[in-house]
């Protein structure tokens, strides 16, 4: 049994809104609430969710790059959310980031191998040469050529920025590396590129990856565990194949039913759930379950008290009244 | 890459836009003269010794009794209009770029901390910048002018005068910078590559002046030349108004402070060619701020 490598108990972010003139009450919106999950050494948990469900936030306040409200994230038996300056600075060896869109995470006016070598400079206390070294050891980890190196960021494709985003995260060896979106700005083919870069990365550094997407497809080929968020909170939670073969919320049935499948007898026998309105206010949420006016199946009881998440048997946890 | 691009693609727009080269041409001979006024120019105006009251008010060449020592004429002391007027570009000149300097570093640093801060060291300094825009930069330039008179010695003062002059020009020209730097600012704090420098370890210092500052110049190249002009201007007017710089160390400014007594009296070349000159100057700055505004800004062509 792998050990649990990070902690996360009850994560709250939330974002003060300023609603009309500005001198009426102060309102929040509680965009990660009160979440919690971790993630075994060397595994992959994915959150999954729709726009504006807070799977970003929570990994950015994971990161510390967003300030959390409450919790506490644990990593390595320290709280990461309670490190302050120089403390924090160090820790950012271990945990690091893989952004979403490769076009803006590098920047414009740094060549690729001083973005890749920036965090050895920052974290690190090797000799010059030992960080050249490692700088073309991770060119060649990803896939890059050594004769790209003196390049800009635009004279790369999304793919192999992003390929130099990933060098870039894996520079200080981190045990953690939190996927935002790594996929999702690329196109489809590149997209199995990289994702099978990093599966392999993963297999050859034993790294850890909180993976953040809203594409099923992608989760399923990556993940170990998965966590399903609307609303800011966490629905559903389990292992990879106990998710897929027996998702018991209906959001998540709902989003499995979304899938497309190119095989005609499955898509025949598939029925799509769907799922009607709009999510609800995220400042003024609803008494009970966030998901109640959206439910096929919601009853009385989901509209007036809020479900917890509770386990339904091999660590398959949900949150809905009836199941 | 993109900076050659860029560089290469402004000479190429350079060559296109006649306006901007006259602009160029000025510029570079009022600096040029000014730079080495102490090689070019026939006699020291700072020097009472090199001129002599004997040459007093003396038209330029082209008119009757002109003399050809003194191409554009003589003042009432006998000063060479020539040399005069380089030397004084030569002060306005240092002055405007003194002041513009420290006007660039102030507000830059400030607008780049407030943009990346945010919150209320952001506002502090906002709410800072506009009290600083509501009082005009005359009055700014005359309060500071006024402390110092007041709490400097008098025998310093003299010395000091530059000086004071420079940092009541550079206060109230801080603001323009702040906001850009600050508006600039936030736009970069939405990529992504601010985040990941936070991530890499990088100090708020660093990201600031390593990550952002490089992607904000060229909106604040394009202040620093308007506001280069908008400090000579500003000085030109201290120095009008006779809180500027004294006449035996005349700018551009003392300069037509001291022609204004020959307007009506037909010697108006010590009016009239330190005024055209400095307009030259200003307007020519100013060209090729907008010229360089246009470069960095494909939309405007």
């Amino acid at each position: 049994m792998p050990k649990t490598l990070l902690d996360v108990d009850g994560l709250t972010v939330r974002f003060e809104v300023k609603r009309g003139s500005g001198w009426g009450k102060k309102s929040y919106l509680y965009a990660v609430d009160d979440i919690s999950f971790e993630v075994k050494q060397g595994e992959t948990l994915s959150i999954v969710g729709e726009s504006g469900s807070g799977k970003t936030t929570a990994a950015l306040a994971v990161a510390r790059l967003v300030p959390a409200h409450s919790g506490t994230v644990m990593l390595d038996d320290g709280n990461v959310l309670e490190k302050q300056g120089e403390d924090l600075r160090q820790t950012r060896q271990k945990v690091q980031f893989i952004f979403q869109d490769p076009y803006s995470s590098l920047n414009p006016r740094k060549r690729a191998d001083s973005i890749v070598r920036e965090p050895l400079d920052n974290l690190s206390e090797k000799s010059e040469d030992e960080k050249t070294t490692i700088v073309a050891e991770l060119f060649e980890a990803v896939g890059l050529r050594p004769e790209q190196m003196k390049l800009f960021p635009h004279q790369f494709s999304g793919g192999q920025r992003q390929r130099i985003g990933i060098a870039r995260a894996l520079a200080t060896q981190p045990e953690l590396i939190i996927c935002d979106e790594p996929v999702s700005a690329l196109d489809v083919a590149v997209q199995a590129q990289i994702l099978n870069l990093l599966r392999k990365l993963q297999r050859e550094y034993n790294l850890t990856y909180l993976f953040i997407s809203h594409d099923l497809g992608v989760v399923q080929h990556m993940s170990d565990a998965i966590a399903v968020m609307y609303m800011g909170k966490i629905v559903e939670h389990a292992d990879r194949i106990s998710l897929f073969t027996s998702p018991r919320h209906p959001y998540t049935q709902a989003l499995l039913s979304a899938v497309p499948t190119v095989d005609r007898t499955q898509r025949a026998k598939q029925k799509r759930i769907l799922i009607p309105g709009d999510p609800p206010d995220p400042i003024n949420l609803p008494k009970g379950c966030r998901f109640a006016n959206r439910c096929p199946i919601a009853e009385a009881q989901c509209s007036q008290t809020e479900p917890e998440l509770k386990d339904v048997g091999q660590g398959h946890k949900v949150a809905c009244h009836l199941v | 890459m993109i900076a050659f691009i860029k560089r290469y693609e402004g000479l190429w727009l350079f060559t296109r836009s006649p306006a901007a080269i006259i602009a160029a041409i000025v510029a570079f001979f009022s600096i040029f003269g000014a730079i080495f006024a102490p090689l070019i120019a026939s006699v020291n105006p700072y020097d009472l010794a090199s001129f002599s009251l004997m040459d007093g008010l003396l038209p330029p060449v082209w008119e009757d009794y002109g003399n050809p020592k003194f191409l554009l004429g003589t003042d009432d002391q006998g000063r060479d209009m020539v040399s005069s007027i380089l030397y004084g570009a030569r002060l306005s000149l240092i002055i405007g770029i003194s002041a513009m300097t420290i006007a660039t570093v102030l507000g830059v640093g400030l607008g780049l901390a407030a943009g990346y801060y945010g919150g209320r060291f952001d506002m502090i300094v906002m709410r800072i910048a506009d009290i600083q825009l509501a009082l005009p930069a005359i009055l700014t330039a005359l309060l500071i002018d006024g402390i110092a008179r007041g709490i400097l010695p008098t025998e310093v003062q003299q010395d000091l005068r530059v000086a004071v002059l420079t940092l009541a020009i550079a206060l109230s020209l801080w603001v323009n910078f702040a906001r850009t730097a600050r508006a600039s600012t936030f736009v970069q704090m939405q990529k992504e590559y601010v985040q990941a420098a936070i991530i890499m370890g990088q100090r708020p210092i660093r990201v600031m002046f390593v990550h952002i500052l490089p992607n904000i110049l060229g909106p604040l190249l394009v202040i620093m030349t308007v506001d280069l002009a908008s400090a000579i201007l500003l000085e030109a007017t201290l120095s009008f108004l006779g809180i500027g710089l004294p006449a035996d160390s005349p700018s551009l400014g003392t300069l037509i402070r001291i022609g204004m007594q020959f307007m009506l009296s037909g010697e108006w070349w010590i009016l009239w060619i330190p005024t055209v000159f400095l307009v030259a100057l200003v307007i020519s700055i100013n060209i090729l701020g907008d010229f360089l505004r246009d470069v960095f800004n494909p939309r405007l062509r």
